[in-house]
């Protein structure tokens, strides 16, 4: 929180930015298309990089011959995983499990290739296209072996071990609970038993990866740039792997082309750019093409979860009994086990259950590796918990609204307890619900249905009240720290910079920052610039994902502006000859209380504060201060969607007739680019519950890998939305914000699911597994079975 | 992503062309549209040494009515097809058609010649094609010749040019407005998992029913097409018809459809394109 001391004055804040629906100066250079992502950048002498990979799922590499594709003019040099992998560290897990079992992962394939597109060897030549004929003419011998593809047949006796050498194919084992689940299951009037399936999904930004570094020979550093998520991240962890100090290593993420996650990640192929920069002594670039993002870009969800859940006849939810198989590919990358453990730490839902017991096992497969993916684990738990919800409603013949009413805590209750063990900060389920009912005008929308029905027409209605945990997050429960760092500048002329250490890649904080600064400060928004991204610039942050940088990059601003208000005061009173209690701050202004006229300004202020002939005794030049937020609890927004579908009997395609949303993301910034994220989280949502799925056949072989196999959603497919939003703020933040980046993917595909089974519930069929392709649908109507 | 290298030459005659194609032999693709074309060369799956891009061959670019018939140039973009009010008038199926390919940014490249020379087994063009029983004009280093459009359609990927030829016209009947084209379409790539082309002639009561995307080429529903001969179009006599929609035929399997899958839907877009076209008259 601020500091605000009794004897302080107060601090008078205006509202003409914060919660304004405002454009985003972002978007002119995007949309004028004069914005520079990594491949925009012209670096002299530049040599490009491309990686040879492997077209099998395993294999033994028996021998690499490189002579013909280096006999090509204009190749510079081609290395493999023997040229490369005793010199750099290997990739490494940041959020490993007790007793987890990962190989190294090497940089460059050693003895074996472990998945489609694993990274074999790299060409590096003048121009790109002379390194990809290259890429053509180098020779590797490979030996396929059995590839390991079914998590569960993994775990059988005798499976194929994708790692031979750990003797298993089990990565981690990690259980969460809470309450007692013997008892509740014991007292349960009802156990109900279902098989809930999450399939693999390729997150597909616009913006394939790219990296470009280059070596300054003369002060041993390097830069490096990255269409990344994590600048500061990569900061730490690239100077063991390729051997500089970190403070000799500057890291820029400029314009990214989205990330979702997929870029929360530290790449072999990062590592690799970054020590042939050095070794060759030229600046290296590499750009990713489509199909080697779909096959070696991290992949998300990827959950088998067998659930049994016990209840009241009353619809009382007593217990939840679960266990998954997460299928996590071949290696471990960042944070690779930790995105199942929050699908079980978020087991709950919006739910009060007394006790709940969560069994996750994290399988090896000769596959990419999942990792972070807009919600990354929440998705997974919000989905299995909604259908859950229907489950039990339909089971006891009760209403499925009635049966979450039933289950949820009252707004008074929070700080939340719930049986995993996290603490819910603050909510108001029943509001969300309430309005959302009221804009999906619901006892019409029910009336739709019978009448629907009552005409043979497959028309369902689904709801979905979800919760999810995001504003990662307190550092004893992060990797490596959770804080955020913000520090805000007055320079000489009074304009303002303000620096974030987080990471903006699309979600607009160049624009709220400024809002939450211009406020605070008084200052006209145009007065405000807000850099981010570059570890020159921005010194220290934990960067963006997992809804974060408002509710902790926000509050670190609003505490260093505090501490420059109290600085600048103090400047104030002596320059107005007066002294504390008489000196008022407000609409960027400080002067004497009654004197107004005599008002000084930043311009003034900073003036002073920087050519110094005025200070006052023991006062320190400069007007500037940097934080470290320390957050004390995650934030955990919520909402409710509403769905109704229709699906048609004969070729099972799913048509979305109404799509009603309300989320909670605390207060807003900036409802422009709530709604922005709302609506792209419910896109990406429409693509896992009617299009998405990662496929690799029996062998390995990835089948999804370009976008013509590949369906992501296109404006066509995307209904008009009726958005609303309750606003209950946060108290883990002075702002009251809780996030809403990853809010839509979160909500929607359950409320999806649930209009699809609803209006498939008077053909006899009470679950189906995602995503609802027309082919899988239809076989649910035939009769033959819609499981996966 | 990157094509292997290339030599490029832009003809501005047929002739011209033709000459071209004779000297560089299988080192030689020609260059229409260039929406199948280029994708492949990207991917490396076509490495052509000379890409003869014949986009300049002004003649090859038409719709007129000539004796009766419509003749399309093959260099006729979709758009200027699914755009024409004398195809509007004259044989509707085919603006139907073409407004249901790919995107708007591929129907104002690719071509109708570019694409049935293709021979994709999920192109729109194939089912109205055979619907039409259309005649391909053929140029090459003999002369012309003549294609029913039953014999052009040799195999997946395979059309009956040979090595050397360009597909010069297309020409089509004038029909009633009583056709329809029924679409599914895979959802990422837009191509046609099925689609039923559908001309009723209720004059002489015969139909024409043509299938693409669910066999290795597109075929004629010869089944559905004897069982309404001579009948009265009804949605009794449609229903049955259309059952036998997928008769005789291998259907394609893929992970975006089985065989069965594909086979069903042949049976009711079948029967949505009967409807659809005997109602429109």
């Amino acid at each position: 929180m601020a500091a605000t001391t009794e004897n302080a004055t107060e601090t008078k804040v205006s509202q003409r930015y914060f919660g304004r629906a405002m454009k985003r100066v972002e978007d002119p250079r995007l949309i004028k298309g004069i914005a520079t992502y990594v491949d925009d950048l012209k670096l002299p002498g530049v040599l490009h990089a491309e990686f040879v990979r492997s077209p099998h799922a395993n294999a033994k590499i028996k021998s690499i011959k490189t002579d013909d594709a280096s006999k090509l003019s204009g190749v510079i040099g081609i290395f493999t995983g023997a040229d490369v992998n005793d010199k750099v560290g290997t990739i490494p897990c940041a959020a490993p499990l007790p007793g987890g079992k990962s190989p190294d992962h090497t940089v460059l394939a050693g003895a074996r290739a472990y998945f489609v597109g694993h990274p074999v060897a790299v060409v590096v030549a003048e121009t790109r296209a002379i390194a990809r004929d290259a890429q053509d003419l180098v020779e590797v011998d490979y030996e396929p072996l059995p590839a390991v593809v079914d998590p569960e047949k993994a775990l059988e006796e005798g499976s194929p071990l994708t790692h031979p050498e750990l003797g298993t194919n089990v990565a981690f084992t990690w259980s969460v609970s809470g309450g007692d689940v013997e008892a509740a299951f014991k007292e349960a009037d009802k156990v109900l038993k279902i098989r809930i399936v999450h399939p693999r999904l390729t997150p597909m930004a616009m913006e394939p990866r790219g990296c470009a570094a280059s070596w300054h020979a003369g002060e041993s550093s390097l830069t490096f740039w990255s269409s990344t998520q994590i600048p500061h991240y990569l900061r730490t962890l690239l100077p063991g792997l390729i051997r500089i100090p970190e403070n000799k290593l500057r890291v820029v993420a400029p314009e990214v082309g989205g990330g979702f996650g997929s870029k929360l990640n530290l790449y072999p192929e990062e590592v690799v750019v970054g020590h042939l920069a050095i070794r060759l002594d030229r600046p290296v670039k590499w750009i990713e093409g489509r199909r080697e993002n779909a096959a070696a870009t991290i992949h998300g969800r990827d959950q088998i979860g067998n659930h049994e859940i016990a209840v009241r006849k009353d619809g009382t939810l007593l217990a939840i009994r679960t266990k998954i198989i997460a299928d996590i590919g071949s290696y471990c990358q960042l944070l690779t086990p930790a995105i199942p453990t929050g699908t079980g730490n978020m087991h709950c839902g919006c739910y009060k259950l007394k006790a709940v017991r969560v069994d996750i096992t994290g399988v090896h497969t000769n596959k990419m590796s999942t990792d972070a993916y807009r919600g990354a684990g929440r998705p997974e738990a919000a989905y299995l918990i909604e259908r859950i919800m229907d489950l039990v409603a339909d089971e006891l013949s009760l209403d499925p609204v009635q049966v979450r009413l039933k289950n949820m805590p009252e707004s008074t209750e929070f700080p939340l307890n719930t049986a995993t063990g996290l603490v819910y900060d603050s909510g108001n389920y029943q509001a969300a619900l309430e309005k959302a009912q009221e804009l999906a005008e619901w006892p019409k929308l029910l009336q739709e249905r019978d009448a629907a029905r009552d005409a043979g027409r497959l028309f369902g209605i689904g709801v979905s009240t979800y919760v999810e945990i995001c504003a990662l997050g307190p550092s004893k429960t992060m990797p490596a720290g959770g804080w955020e760092w913000g520090c805000v500048r007055i320079e000489i002329s009074g304009k303002v910079t303000v620096i974030t250490g987080t990471t903006p890649h699309g979600q607009g904080q160049e624009t709220s920052f400024a809002q939450i600064a211009a406020d605070r400060l008084g200052v006209p928004i145009e007065d405000i610039v807000v850099l981010h991204g570059d570890t020159a610039t921005a010194h220290y942050g934990r960067d963006t994902y997992g809804s974060r940088a408002t509710a902790l990059g926000g509050t670190a601003i609003v505490m260093s502006i505090d501490k420059i208000i109290e600085k600048a005061k103090t400047l104030a009173t002596a320059l107005l000859n007066s002294t504390p209690e008489k000196v008022e701050f407000n609409d960027g202004k400080f002067f004497v209380s009654g004197e107004a006229k005599n008002a000084l300004g930043w311009g003034q202020l900073a003036s002073e504060a920087y050519i110094a002939k005025n200070l006052p005794p023991g006062f320190e030049p400069g007007l500037e201060a940097s934080s470290f937020f320390e957050p004390p609890n995650c934030t955990f927004p919520f909402g409710t969607h509403i769905v109704a579908v229709e699906v048609d009997r004969d070729t099972g395609q799913v048509k979305i007739l109404k799509y009603v949303a309300v989320d909670d993301c605390g207060k807003q910034v900036n409802p422009l680019l709530v709604a922005g994220q709302v609506q792209g989280g419910i896109a990406q949502s429409i693509g896992a519950a009617l299009m998405e799925k990662t496929v690799y056949d029996e062998n390995g072989q990835l089948l999804t890998g370009e976008f013509m196999d590949y369906a992501i959603p296109r404006a066509t497919d995307i209904p008009d939305f009726v958005l609303g939003s309750t606003e209950t703020p946060s108290p883990s933040n002075p702002l009251g914000v809780k996030g809403v980046g990853e809010a839509g993917t979160i909500g929607a595909t359950p409320a999806i699911a649930n209009a699809v089974v609803d209006a498939l519930s008077p053909l006899g069929i009470r679950h189906l597994d995602l995503p609802f392709t027309p082919e899988r649908v239809w076989r649910a109507i035939q009769g033959n079975g819609g499981q996966s | 992503m990157i094509p292997a290298a290339f030599d490029y030459v832009r003809p501005t005659t047929l002739d011209e062309a033709l000459g071209l194609l004779a000297k560089y032999g299988e080192d030689a693709k020609v260059l229409a549209g260039g929406h199948s074309l280029i994708p492949a060369m990207k991917l490396r799956l076509s490495q052509p040494k000379v890409v003869v891009d014949i986009g300049r061959l002004g003649d090859l670019r038409s719709i007129s009515e000539q004796d009766g018939k419509i003749a399309i140039g093959a260099l006729t973009t979709h758009y200027e097809i699914e755009s024409s009010d004398l195809l509007r008038h004259s044989c509707p199926l085919l603006p139907e058609v073409a407004g249901k390919i790919g995107d708007v940014q591929v129907r104002n490249k690719g071509t109708i010649g570019g694409s049935c020379a293709h021979a994709d087994p999920a192109g729109d063009w194939p089912a109205a094609m055979l619907a039409l029983d259309a005649e391909f004009e053929i140029a090459g280093p003999r002369g012309s010749r003549t294609v029913a459009a039953k014999d052009f359609f040799v195999d997946m990927l395979t059309s009956a040019l040979e090595s050397g030829e360009i597909l010069k016209l297309i020409q089509v009947p004038m029909t009633a407005k009583t056709a329809a084209y029924v679409k599914f379409a895979q959802k990422a790539s837009g191509f046609a998992i099925a689609g039923v082309a559908a001309v009723v002639d209720k004059a002489r009561k015969g139909v024409a029913v043509a299938v693409t995307g669910v066999a290795a080429k597109a075929y004629r529903a010869a089944g559905t097409e004897s069982s309404l001969g001579g009948l009265e179009l009804s949605e009794t006599t449609i229903a049955t018809a259309a059952q036998k929609a997928a008769d005789g035929v291998d259907p394609l399997s893929d992970i975006h459809a089985s065989a069965e899958f594909r086979a069903h839907l042949a049976r009711v877009l079948a029967k949505r394109a009967l409807e659809l076209a005997a109602g429109r008259g």
